[in-house]
């Protein structure tokens, strides 16, 4: 049964020599490559491509981070160039966290949504530059979900103290068990979603690239990547942060 | 059934279980479309509302979007990562 779950899931993140063959030449791969195989108690693990795309993203982030930092340290009263795209990202996030979380949007919040909502966006589109998504791998999406749910209930237990426990068995104690399930099926629906969206995309367009003659591989696919990649890639990592403040607000508040 | 191999049969059902699961597709489809119906007759009431209106329509939509990737799921896990073949055909 563990041979079973482990296999579907490491094929799930494409860990394996999984090809799909279509004719003798023609091969669809949107499978998840392994680079460097080490050992990892007694186990043999790789870093993926998923690894190096995240790295990727991460460097990027941090260099950004670190020029804003900056800018901001120095900054001036007449805002211009960089300092203001910074400001403006910063004051429609605010915006954005006070407008759903309400008063309970403290700074903290915000910093959080905004390094999250960063990541999983320049995941979804890292399309485009000819990476392969991180978030087409179930395990960055399970992780993100994990550690929204492991917030959302600290501030179960931080705000409603007892309740917490109580509040499972409302409004009649024998419902306990679907309770309890409800909570659990957070995680599972959030990381599915956020995959599946992303997984869809990028094999409807390794599907498009690998049937189509060359021809039609040239600025046609610009259209799908629009859609699949930036379009659905926004939209998910705005529903994903907002699922995950709505869920927080929902338990602050009670 | 002579000539059809256990795997040959587990693949074959496999792949029509993967085109049944994404029926769930119907779903997410009818309720998408009548979340935007919903929304856009809003915004023909309301215009002034058109973010708000926008914002939760989409987050509806997404909630809605699951069960349909559930669906896509069971389908992707059938098509290219079988647990049927692993376990009874130790492949």
């Amino acid at each position: 049964m563990v041979d079973v779950a482990a296999n579907a899931l490491g094929m799930l993140a494409g860990v394996g020599e999984a090809r799909v063959v279509l004719t003798e030449e023609k091969t669809v791969d949107f499978f998840i490559h392994e680079l460097i195989p080490y050992q990892f108690f007694g186990q043999t693990v790789y870093i993926t491509t998923t690894h190096v795309c995240e790295l990727i993203i991460i460097v990027g982030i941090v260099i950004f981070a670190l020029v804003a930092r900056h800018k901001i340290l120095h900054a001036q009263e007449i805002p211009r160039g960089f300092q203001n795209v910074i400001e403006l990202l910063i004051e429609t996030l605010d915006k954005y966290v006070r407008g759903t979380m309400g008063k309970h949007g403290t700074k903290s919040y915000r910093n959080y949504i905004g390094t999250i909502m960063l990541f999983i966006l320049l995941c979804n589109i890292s399309g485009l530059v000819g990476l392969r998504a991180p978030t087409a791998d179930y395990g960055t999406t399970l992780c993100l979900a994990i550690i929204t749910v492991a917030m959302v209930q600290y501030n179960n237990i931080k705000w409603n103290k007892f309740g917490a426990v109580t509040s499972l068995f409302q409004p009649l104690w024998f419902l306990f068990p679907i309770n309890l399930i409800g909570e659990v099926a957070n995680v599972v629906s959030l990381s599915l979603r956020l995959f599946g969206n992303v997984m869809a995309g990028t094999v409807m367009i390794s599907l498009y690239y690998t049937l189509m003659p060359v021809l039609a591989t040239i600025g046609i696919p610009a259209a799908f990547h629009a859609y699949l990649d930036v379009f659905s890639g926004a939209i998910q990592a705005y529903v994903f942060t907002m699922l995950t403040m709505v869920f927080i607000t929902n338990k602050i508040e009670g | 059934m002579n000539g059809i191999t256990n795997e040959g049969l587990i693949l074959a059902c496999s792949a029509v279980g993967a085109g049944l699961a994404m029926i769930a597709g119907i779903g997410p489809g009818v309720g998408q479309g009548y979340a935007a119906g919903q929304g856009a007759a809003a915004v023909g009431r309301n215009p002034g509302a058109k973010g708000d209106i926008m914002s939760t329509m989409l987050l509806g939509q997404a909630v809605a979007e699951t069960t349909g990737l559930y669906g896509l799921v069971v389908a992707l896990l059938l098509m290219y990562a079988n647990p049927l073949l692993t376990r009874f055909l130790k492949l």
